[in-house]
């Protein structure tokens, strides 16, 4: 990245947000995707294109205690098919699948029934897939829900751009830590976190700055 | 004027008068296409179906065998490797597609080419060159229930449908019901499909809104799985092989059929417009 782009990130490092409001807003969507569904659970996995595994990013219900952060390979399982052929499935009665079972029970000691996966898809790029786990079986799978579920998936996977935008900015001033990007970013962050008069005097002394350095 | 002997006959490109006998057109089409004349009575015997999907397993009861399984991969220096295929179905989701295209269609050579395994970030191209090797091969129909949203890649999967398109392979894709642009079911070339609720996997209906050209069943089907297993599933991409055993039936019974022809009659054939003749 260029000069002036490393600049930029710094500062919106500072400013976009944290990793853990993004990650809150993960974790709202999932719980919001499981009381609709009246799913036993909902899970988000990221794709991490450095290691080609898929990641827990947010839980909720079942697993939402021990799950984040546990990594598979990106082109197994249901989650890897849909992943990669940027196909929504719903699948019920997995269990009959003795593999899926035994994989998913060693991996997090749940073995749902039923499964809906879905790819988040950004502009042209698979973000990773968002899974709704044991909606109540009686109901008959309406093309309405599918329907539904996209919806979800597109708001997730703006979210996990977000996220990863933020990730990767922050990970820019982090590897500059001691220079100038850190320092831009820090400052952009401590006007953020300042209040009326000191922000004021704060913004004040930044675009007397601005006006030196441009020669204005 | 007929062709110069000295140098064979001219290409194909231009119809010099005299010459209409060189394209005398094979197929005597009735006046009223209905599904008896369409595929009443087939096996799709004689037709050659190839499954780009997860793998599949040979030895499933709803599968019937292979005729052949090949598995796609990249080397580590990037190289396109096809080799045959010994791991089955790492999913369950192309021994389901192939279920499908089997039951519709019982005496079909069904061909699975694998383009799962090789991680996410490699599926695009092993994707392509699956294709790539699906038409090489010149298989009558090739069922593809997926897609890509790479648009570096749509260029040549396009070239692909096209180039598949004029050598009689028929494409069968998944359309996708989320809003991103991905390939290749949007490609005029291909039959791209998307869900119906009802039960009957006869039932197909054409789209008169595209690019979605036709609906076909996709919603609480009892599919064939991993393991002799089965399992309830929804999907576009259980709808996709419905109409490829559908496509298959037409072409056992009508083999010169190419696929704009092929497309005519299953519009003409499709539960909205002519199904109930």
């Amino acid at each position: 990245m260029s000069e002036p782009g490393r600049l930029q990130a710094a500062v919106a490092a500072g400013v976009v947000g944290s990793d853990e409001a993004y990650r809150a807003l993960l974790q709202s969507i999932v719980e919001v995707a499981r009381a609709i569904f009246g799913a036993r659970a909902s899970s988000i996995f990221l794709l991490d294109e450095t290691t080609d595994e898929l990641v827990f990013e947010a839980v909720a219900g079942e697993g939402a205690d021990t799950l984040i952060g546990t990594r598979i390979p990106s082109s197994t399982g249901i989650a890897g098919w849909v992943l990669v052929t940027r196909q929504p499935l719903v699948l019920e009665d997995v269990t009959q699948d003795p593999r899926f079972a035994r994989d998913v029970a060693e991996r997090t000691g749940y073995v749902p029934q039923g499964l809906m996966s879905v790819p988040l898809l950004h502009e042209e790029r698979a973000l990773g897939v968002l899974n709704v786990l044991d909606r109540p079986q009686q109901a008959r799978f309406t093309l309405e829900e599918m329907d539904l579920l996209g919806m979800f998936a597109n708001q997730a996977a703006i979210a996990l751009d977000l996220l990863q935008r933020a990730r990767r900015a922050r990970a820019l001033v982090d590897h500059n830590a001691s220079g100038d990007t850190a320092a831009v970013a820090r400052l952009a962050e401590t006007i953020e976190t300042l209040e009326d008069e000191r922000r004021a005097a704060g913004v004040r002394l930044v675009q007397a700055l601005d006006d030196i350095l441009r020669g204005a | 004027m007929s062709a110069d002997p000295q140098r064979g006959p001219l290409p194909a490109w231009s119809l010099p008068a005299g010459e209409t006998d060189r394209i005398r057109i094979a197929t005597q089409w009735p006046e009223e296409v209905t599904r008896e004349w369409a595929w009443g009575g087939a096996t799709g015997a004689g037709v050659r179906v190839c499954v780009l999907d997860s793998g599949v397993e040979a030895d499933h009861p709803l599968v019937g065998g292979l005729a052949g399984a090949k598995v796609i991969s990249l080397s580590p220096e990037g190289e396109v490797v096809v080799a045959d295929d010994s791991e089955g179905d790492v999913v369950g989701h192309g021994t389901a597609c192939a279920g499908i295209i089997r039951g519709l269609a019982p005496k079909v050579e069904l061909w699975s080419v694998r383009v799962l395994g090789a991680g996410a970030t490699g599926s695009g191209p092993v994707l392509m060159e699956g294709l790539r090797w699906a038409v090489d091969q010149g298989f009558d129909v090739v069922n593809m229930s997926l897609s890509t949203t790479k648009s570096q890649f749509a260029g040549v999967l396009h070239e692909l449908a096209d180039s598949a398109y004029f050598r009689r392979t028929l494409l069968v894709a998944s359309a996708h019901n989320m809003p991103v642009e991905s390939y290749p079911w949007r490609f005029s070339s291909v039959i791209s499909v998307g869900s119906h609720e009802e039960e009957d996997p006869f039932t197909f209906y054409y789209n008169p809104e595209p690019p979605v050209e036709f609906f076909a069943r996709g919603v609480n089907l009892d599919v064939a799985w991993r393991g002799g297993g089965r399992i309830r599933a929804t999907g576009n991409s259980f709808a996709t092989p419905h109409m490829a055993g559908i496509c298959a039936l037409v072409l056992s019974t009508h083999r010169e059929l190419i696929p704009f022809q092929l497309k005519s009659v299953l519009y003409l054939t499709a539960t909205n417009v002519g199904g109930d003749r």
